[in-house]
């Protein structure tokens, strides 16, 4: 019998279930690599872990469980706080190695401390931030392996060649008990990108364009591969920001093929850390099937915008200057990596914005490289603030989901607000009849500069 | 057990996202606290655009809702994984959604959870019926009828017996996959 080539999900999703083989529809069991949870699912899924399992039952592998509380943490709202200490008391119990906690003290409660304000860092020195650019940081992201995490853009991590996908609460029970979860192959779907970004174009142009192209729910259960000469002039942010959004068209999941970039960038973070470094990239078949196949030519992008209230509602920036906004984001998993606020500095430094304007770096580490990274004698940090820029130091998801009310930088009444998040269904940022516009750092902080949507080529040279 | 359910419907359109269904703010329920549980029922839908949707789904005070059957449009789940989306729907009083597609991760958490039946329409129902029609969901045929019409959904296959069993935990002790308790 010949056996068709298999995409790259196909591969890793047969490896991880024993087979040689595997096909679009089948249902099989696969052994989890690594689980991740964070404070808005992580309590419910240790609540069904306990109720299935017992009391006293131990996960089936404390060093392939990842807790990372980072959605509703600098906020005063009493819940909240009570649902990080729910964490803690399970990681101890648990005794897992990798729970990166807002305090240091293991016995300890969490509260924020309000009166000091947003601004100032009320972390400890385990705290990391964003679930989704904390993974690849400490060396949880690695080729060939399995993911699942309690979090939608869990699909993030196919950047780095693997299976990642996000559950819910009742699945990850079930892993934390078994190691394992039934999961159905998905059809594939080939994004093949040709060329190079021009200036004022990134990743999230790339993603934002193909999301409207396809439509909201155009890759609903499929997987999405990316490939092409494109893909490898990109780097590891960049192909995080156009994995992170598969879930924004319906994916299942989002993959990248292993190359050079990939294999320094993780061998460089699992030594960093101690994970686990026997990790085994899946390779290109030739002659693979795809239920969808087209080619994108990365050069003729422009810079590119999803409008309210989905996104999948693109269009380009240039032909949106009429829309007057009331406040600019920067920040997310999506958005909030360093190369993010890079980019965002190129087009504030020196200048002022002119509408309110919020910088929610993704993880700690960002603070720290913005901090550190020193243009003419003055750190991106510095220009930012300059720039008027409100950038807080605690990094965490902040606004990009509302939030308990007090949360940095939320949209607590009706405004118009442009984002380098990756989500603008009503309601998304906190109020409910705001509209947000999701688009790339260059825009978003050209944008900020004019006080309408604009095309960051303007500002560009 | 019936297998029938009637009741007054509920009707949405396209790309009711989990911040819709249950917005950010109500996550610090954690559903498998008992009352905690019960108060997410309280917030379900309460994301809706009240311009789009001047009817409450549940009335201010109560946990219940009196539409026991929701009625939607194309991918109804779409956005985030949190399972407190179909959970807040199940504890509201809701036993099934009824929709043009839904999106993956919903779609899942509600047969993982056992909390609602998620069905597919052939037929795009938000155009055809309005909120406060009675609808009888006949899940022994699969068809859904309402203002003298009967309307055929898509059967739900190999998921049907984990809703039946009340999720994937009960379904996995039945067929033997995990140890009973
Ligand atoms: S930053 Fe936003 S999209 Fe990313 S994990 Fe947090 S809430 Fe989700």
């Amino acid at each position: 019998m010949i056996l068709r080539p298999m995409t790259l999900t196909e591969k890793v999703l047969a490896r991880a279930s024993g087979k040689t083989h595997v096909q679009p529809g089948d249902n099989v069991w696969v052994n989890v690599d690594t689980l991740m949870t964070h404070d808005v699912c992580g309590p419910g899924t240790i609540g069904v872990f306990k109720r299935e399992f017992g009391k006293d039952a131990k996960v089936w592998d404390r060093n392939k469980v990842v807790i990372i509380p980072d959605h509703y943490i600098f906020t005063a709202d009493s819940m909240s706080n009570r649902n990080v200490d729910i964490l803690r008391d399970f990681a101890r119990e648990q005794g897992l190695p990798y729970f990166y906690d807002v305090i240091d003290d293991k016995d300890g409660h969490w509260t924020f401390d309000a009166a000091r304000g947003p601004l100032a860092r009320q972390y400890g020195s385990r705290y990391t931030g964003v679930c989704h650019t904390t993974l690849p940081w400490k060396g949880h992201t690695r080729p060939g392996e399995i993911l699942f995490g309690t979090d939608s853009h869990t699909c993030m991590a196919g950047a780095f060649n693997q299976f990642a996908t996000g559950i819910g609460n009742t699945d990850a029970g079930f892993i934390l008990g078994t190691g394992k979860l039934l999961i159905k192959v998905p059809e594939s779907m080939r994004f093949f990108l040709e060329g190079a970004l021009p200036p004022g174009v990134m990743a999230k142009d790339v993603i934002l364009h193909v999301i409207g192209e396809i439509g909201f729910d155009g890759a609903t259960y499929k997987a999405m591969q990316w490939e092409g000469p494109g893909v490898h002039t990109m780097s590891m942010d960049d192909r995080m920001t156009i994995a992170n959004m598969a879930i924004e068209a319906g994916g299942k999941n989002g993959i990248f093929p292993c190359d050079q970039k990939t294999l320094d960038y993780v061998r460089e973070r699992v030594s960093e850390n101690g994970t686990r470094s026997d990790f085994d990239p899946v390779e290109l078949d030739r002659e693979q099937s795809f239920s969808y196949d087209r080619v994108f030519d990365l050069s003729k992008l422009e810079p590119t915008v999803a409008c309210h209230p989905d996104p999948g509602n693109r269009k380009l920036a240039k032909e949106m200057s009429h829309i007057g906004l009331d406040r600019a984001y920067i920040g997310s998993c999506t958005g909030g990596k360093t190369s993010d606020f890079l980019a965002f500095a190129e087009v504030v430094r020196g200048k002022t914005v002119k509408i309110d304007t919020f910088g929610v770096p993704a993880t700690t580490k960002v603070v720290q490289e913005l901090k550190d990274t020193v243009w003419n004698g003055q750190s991106v940090w510095q220009i930012l603030e300059s720039a008027g820029v409100r950038l807080t130091e605690n990094a965490s998801c902040a606004a990009c989901l509302g939030g308990p009310v007090d949360t940095f930088g939320r949209l607590n009444q009706p405004m118009k607000c442009i984002s380098a998040t990756n989500r603008n269904f009503p309601g998304r940022m906190g109020n409910k009849e705001s509209e947000v516009f999701l688009a790339s750092p260059y825009t978003v902080a050209a944008s900020a500069l004019t006080g309408h949507i604009t095309d960051p080529r303007e500002f560009i040279s | 057990m019936a297998h029938t359910v009637t009741s007054p419907i509920y009707v949405v359109q396209d790309n009711i996202d989990t911040d819709q269904i249950i917005p950010a703010q109500y996550l610090t329920l954690v559903p498998t606290i008992a009352e905690e549980y019960e108060k997410l029922g309280s917030y379900a839908l309460i994301g809706l655009p009240d311009a789009l949707y001047p009817e409450r789904f549940v009335e201010d005070g109560k946990t219940q809702t009196q539409y026991k059957i929701v009625i939607a449009g194309r991918n109804f789940g779409c956005g985030s994984s949190r399972e407190h989306a179909p959970i807040a729907l199940g504890a509201a009083g809701v036993e099934a959604v009824v929709a043009e597609s839904f999106a993956r991760i919903f779609f899942r958490n509600c047969v993982a959870t056992g909390e609602i039946y998620p069905y597919d329409t052939p037929v795009r129902l938000s155009d055809v019926l309005k909120t406060g029609d009675v609808a009888t969901l006949d899940f022994d045929h699969d068809t859904l009828t309402a203002n003298g019409q009967t309307y055929s959904l898509k059967p739900l296959g190999e998921v049907r017996p984990v809703i039946d069993a009340g999720g994937i935990f009960n379904f996995a002790r039945e067929s033997g996959m995990i140890p009973s308790r």
